[in-house]
């Protein structure tokens, strides 16, 4: 089992939105759901690298700033043209106002 | 036993639209006939990423094989249709051959629109397909001489590559400035002085007279008695829908195949989306239009799909296009040319939005441009505000420090 990873504050991300973390050398988006629970995904999308967190979270969807490709960021799952390679998510947890990642 | 679905034209538009047969979960026979020998792949990269790329470039394909046999798609590559016999509903193939539909797409694209002058030749050539993407590509090094004619996307995404790879680049443009057609003046100032402070030369509002090809090199001479020489000559003067089997199988048209809001032609059997149609536009009160856009090609195989299988859905999208040249990205929602007043967003890093309003306060059209994907948030939150037909506060639409997210709740 790998480490929780200390990656920001609760508050550092707003309700239903996206934040970009970068741990050693890796990226990944962080994302607080209208639900106001916390997810993490890969932070780069499939079709092409670009960073989702410059993306637009709609409900459960992250929709990639560059050509609109969908996922649903609690389960990865490829939601739409021109995306068909899942994400990779990775489990969070929320303590003393803090967000910890596992990043396997 | 039924014909199944013949999809014409194995473009972004086609393909799409195989597959969201499929996921609609018709069960029949799907056949998509491709006039190229390639598997389905992507345009876009061919006038940026393709371009530069340090390795010789390969497809970025919409789809591998092993997807299309797996979703039971038939792909026809090299595979051209000759004509459609709608009385019994079948096409005829290159090869001679027959297949029969029970409802047919045709996705035909567009081709670029030819310089009709005499003198062209060899060195003189155009960009829609990989092959010619990879013709182009052999001439952009260190040291060449390319010409541009037409300061359209295509033109100006190449003239950024070209930069890139060490070649000079001037850019001769009939009109008074680049990006004429569609996209605002203060976004083309910020295209051109990104372009001019690369070293791109620009001739704008100048006629070409007369071109003299002789197979290795090419002479461009002006109406104003200016003359351009260059290794290579790529025109990107536009694009015409490709309309010849629509035509002759006696369909309307009307600047494309003209079809309806459901994106059906003048034979109900028969559909027709993407680039080669035209289609009105419910958001603009049915404003006939033909887009040339990657995700409209999308949204409109998937439409067709739908259609073909009975759904009877109108189109209700908004248009969405973007451009990239060097750092810089580009983003429209929307035609602008519907707009008659502009509010500006400044946002970070030199980025700004455009919002195109009616006098009456309705949203119709954002524009956006500036590093990276620095617009994209606030360019589709603007198109979903397009889409509901908007009045939004136009205080708040210049004040960068309310979200629009915000006024999508309103
Ligand atoms: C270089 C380049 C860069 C672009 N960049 C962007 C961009 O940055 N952003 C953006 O939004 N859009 C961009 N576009 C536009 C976008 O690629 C098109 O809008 C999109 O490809 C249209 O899809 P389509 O399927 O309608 O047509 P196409 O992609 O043109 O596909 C049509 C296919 O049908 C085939 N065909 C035609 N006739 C027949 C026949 N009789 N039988 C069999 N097959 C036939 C053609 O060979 C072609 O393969 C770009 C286009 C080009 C060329
Ligand atoms: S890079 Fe994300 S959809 Fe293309």
């Amino acid at each position: 089992m790998s480490d929780w990873i200390e990656a920001c504050a609760a508050d550092d991300i707003d309700e239903e939105d996206v934040i970009r973390f970068d741990h050693a050398g890796r990226t990944f988006a962080l994302y607080r759901s209208p639900e106001d629970e916390f997810f993490a995904t890969d932070g780069l999308c499939t079709h092409e690298q670009i960073h989702l967190s410059q993306g637009l979270v709609m409900g459960d969807i992250i929709e990639c700033p560059k050509h609109n490709g969908r996922f649903n960021y609690k389960t990865g799952a490829a939601r739409g043209a021109p995306v068909c390679v899942n994400l990779r998510t990775y489990p969070v947890k929320v303590d003393a106002g803090k967000v910890f990642v596992q990043l396997g | 036993m039924s014909a199944g679905m013949v999809i014409i034209g194995a473009g972004e538009c086609g393909t799409r639209a195989a597959f969201a047969l499929r996921e609609m979960g018709y069960d029949g026979t799907v056949t998509l006939v491709g006039a190229e020998a390639h598997l389905p792949y992507e345009r876009p990269p061919l006038s940026k990423d393709a371009m530069v790329a340090s390795e010789t470039p390969s497809i970025k394909a919409i789809s591998d094989a092993a997807r299309l046999s797996e979703h039971r798609i038939d792909l026809l590559g090299a595979s051209s249709a000759t004509s459609i016999d709608r009385a019994n509903r079948s096409i005829r193939l290159s090869d001679g051959s027959d297949l029969d539909y029970d409802k047919l797409l045709v996705a035909t694209g567009a081709t670029p629109r030819m310089l009709t002058l005499p003198g062209l030749g060899a060195r003189c050539v155009y960009l829609r397909t990989f092959d010619d993407a990879l013709a182009i590509r052999g001439y952009l090094r260190a040291g060449a001489h390319i010409a541009i004619i037409g300061g359209g996307f295509i033109g100006l995404e190449l003239a950024a590559s070209a930069r890139k790879l060490g070649a000079d680049v001037t850019v001769i443009e009939a009109q008074p400035r680049i990006l004429m057609r569609g996209v605002p003046a203060e976004i083309a100032a910020v295209v051109h002085e990104a372009h001019a402070a690369e070293g791109v030369d620009f001739i704008c509002g100048n006629g070409i007279a007369a071109v003299n090809d002789d197979g290795t090199s090419v002479r461009i001479a002006l109406a104003s008695g200016r003359a351009v020489a260059a290794d290579l000559a790529i025109i990107g003067i536009g694009a015409i829908p490709v309309t010849a089997l629509a035509e002759t199988a006696g369909l309307t048209l009307n600047n494309g195949i003209a079809v309806d809001a459901q994106l059906r032609t003048s034979d109900p059997n028969i559909f027709a989306a993407g680039d080669c149609c035209s289609f009105p536009l419910a958001v603009y009160g049915g404003r006939r239009v033909r887009l040339e856009a990657w995700r409209s090609a999308q949204e409109h195989g998937a439409l067709a799909a739908r259609n073909m299988l009975g759904a009877d859905e109108v189109h209700a999208g908004v248009p969405w296009f973007w451009s990239d040249q060097y750092g810089l990205s580009l983003q429209i929602a929307g035609l602008p040319d519907e707009g008659e007043h502009t509010i500006r967003r400044d946002l970070d890093d030199g980025a700004f939005i455009l919002f195109h309003l009616k006098h009456d306060g309705r949203l119709v059209a954002a524009s956006g441009i500036g590093p990276g994907n620095a617009v994209a948030r606030d360019i589709r939150l603007a198109e979903m505000l397009i889409a509901r037909s908007a009045h939004p506060d136009i205080d708040a639409l210049a004040a960068p420090s309310v979200k629009l997210k915000s006024l999508l709740a309103a």
